[in-house]
């Protein structure tokens, strides 16, 4: 019996030891956590010079709103930006992640980076997250090779199209975007058709509202409009506030402090014990 | 920690005939509708097919049906339920011409007895699995209400049943306005349905459009939209991103 023991080279790819363990779990009554679509609008377009992506700024904790004005679009390269929806740690970290990944590659290559490299990484994520990293991406940028617009889902499978919405107010937006959308829109009608389409999210899904975020990137070029337009401002009743008219007459004034005040002496000579 | 289940053939077999006498899920179904008060009425359109499933099976249903001289009723959901629905109606008109008092039955009164119908079955947990529209003209005064098959009823100057919920109406509540002229109303509810034709897998390009005046009930003949599949980024999807789809 030979006593050599064997080299076994590291396993690559998916490693399903944790799968056992799940099943195991599940048997035994646990409830698997199941997707949150946090509720959110997210819309993309490609226009005659470029891209426009635009976003809500609701982020939803169940039933309540958590943030009011959060920021939905992230920066991925100086030419790529990416909205996300889904949970929103799971957005942050993803698209953080990847854009430094991209960075550490723009510092290899010398070249500025291109729409389909963020694409990849993305993809390549979560797929092997087997959609448990919740993260659903309007991805948006222009690079040496032109303008382009991709979707990519928590599995991990992607979508390359001219219009693009997802999160729970897609089917709002998106009814918006197939009514109207037309080829060779200049970034005037492109603004204002995104803007249309986060705001019927807004106004339509529960999931979405408060202010519309827009990004226009164009070659060399990008806008970042935070806040471009607030649809749902906090109005007061009384534009003037309040005012009272007349001054309450003071009659009498006692003051009664409730803790004793002890004044502290310092005591010259030795100090305490420790 | 051991217990006994109690087996009673009979019991079992009287529950299971009391299951089959109760609807548990459509088989098949209609898709949405959609349906706008306008000038001198009411318009409402749907698409003429019944899907088995994840199956086209019928491609000639006419969803939408005249009911007495003044309402227009539009079904989505279990086809045969809506078959139904029109039998008791027309019992109900039935027995109204019987009375041949001169008075006949108008949009809120059928509204409101297809409300209790709906109502009614869904308490005894046997629901007719469809959504209801109702429009019509009585008097001058156009009705538009919808009734769900929980026996959820509500009236108001635009609606839509299935998938129209969440496409149409977003539409509907940013162009509606009061007054509509005939063609500005079909033009608007061709715009919803075309999106419908786009988004809902369960649409198909054949529709009908129906009108309710003072004057009654015509539905039009049907027809099928233009569509545009001719978009760049269609043509080639993956000419900027090499071996992605």
């Amino acid at each position: 019996m030979s006593q050599s023991s064997y080299d076994v080279p590291a396993k690559g790819g998916f490693s399903f030891d944790l799968c056992k363990r799940n099943d195991m779990l599940i048997q035994k009554g646990l409830k698997s956590p199941s997707f949150l679509k946090t509720g959110t609008t997210i819309v993309g377009l490609i226009f005659k010079d470029g891209v426009i992506l635009g976003a809500d700024t609701r982020a939803t904790e169940g039933p309540i709103v958590a943030d009011k004005n959060c920021e939905k679009i992230h920066y991925m390269a100086p030419n790529i930006y990416c909205c996300g929806a889904g949970t929103a740690a799971d957005t942050e970290a993803v698209t953080d992640m990847v854009s430094s990944q991209l960075r550490l590659h723009r510092y290899q290559t010398g070249r500025d980076s291109r729409v389909i490299t963020a694409l990849t990484l993305l993809k390549k994520h979560l797929f092997s997250y087997q959609g448990h990293v919740s993260a659903a991406l309007v991805l948006g940028g222009v690079d040496i090779t032109g303008p382009h617009l991709h979707t990519i889902y928590p599995h991990g499978s992607t979508d390359t199209l001219p219009f693009a919405t997802m999160g729970s107010g897609s089917l709002a937006a998106m009814s918006v975007f197939e009514a109207k959308y037309k080829e060779g829109l200049t970034r005037d009608e492109g603004i204002k058709l995104v803007a249309e389409a986060i705001c019927s999210g807004i106004f339509n899904d529960l999931g979405s509202g408060s202010n519309v975020d827009i990004c226009v990137i164009t070659k060399g070029n990008k806008e970042y409009l935070r806040n471009y337009m607030e649809p749902n401002p906090r109005t007061y009743v009384s534009s003037n506030g309040y005012s009272f008219t007349k001054k309450t007459e003071v009659l009498r004034t006692k003051i009664t402090p409730l803790m004793e005040r002890v004044e502290i002496t310092e005591v010259t000579g030795e100090a305490m014990e420790e | 920690m051991t217990f006994t289940i109690p087996i009673d053939n009979g019991d079992s077999v009287k529950n299971a005939e009391a299951d089959s006498q109760r609807t548990l899920y459509p088989y098949v179904t209609g898709t949405s509708i959609v349906a706008i008060k306008y000038k001198d009425g009411v318009l409402m359109a749907s698409d003429m097919g019944g899907s088995y499933g994840s199956t086209l099976r019928y491609k000639n249903i006419e969803r939408m049906k005249a009911i007495g001289k003044h309402s227009l009723l539009g079904a989505s959901g279990e086809i045969s339920d809506f078959q139904e629905i029109l039998r008791y109606l027309d019992e109900l008109v039935l027995n109204d011409n019987m009375w041949d008092d001169g008075n006949s039955l108008g949009p809120k009164e059928v509204h409101n007895y297809l409300t209790r119908v709906m109502y009614n079955r869904r308490n005894k947990f046997n629901p007719l699995w469809n959504t209801l529209v109702l429009g019509g003209v009585k008097k001058g005064e156009s009705y538009l209400g919808m009734v769900s098959m929980i026996g959820v009823s509500f009236e108001d100057n635009h609606v839509a049943t299935g998938f129209g919920n969440h496409l149409a109406r977003p539409i509907l509540r940013d162009e509606w306005h009061a007054d509509l002229s005939f063609e500005e109303g079909v033009k608007l509810l061709e715009k919803c349905m075309r999106v419908l034709l786009y988004r809902d897998r369960s649409a198909i390009n054949k529709l009908q459009i129906a009108k309710i005046t003072e004057e009654g009930v015509t539905v039009s003949q049907p027809y099928s939209l233009k569509t545009f599949w001719e978009f760049q980024a269609f043509h080639n999807p993956t000419a900027g991103a090499q071996g992605s789809w």
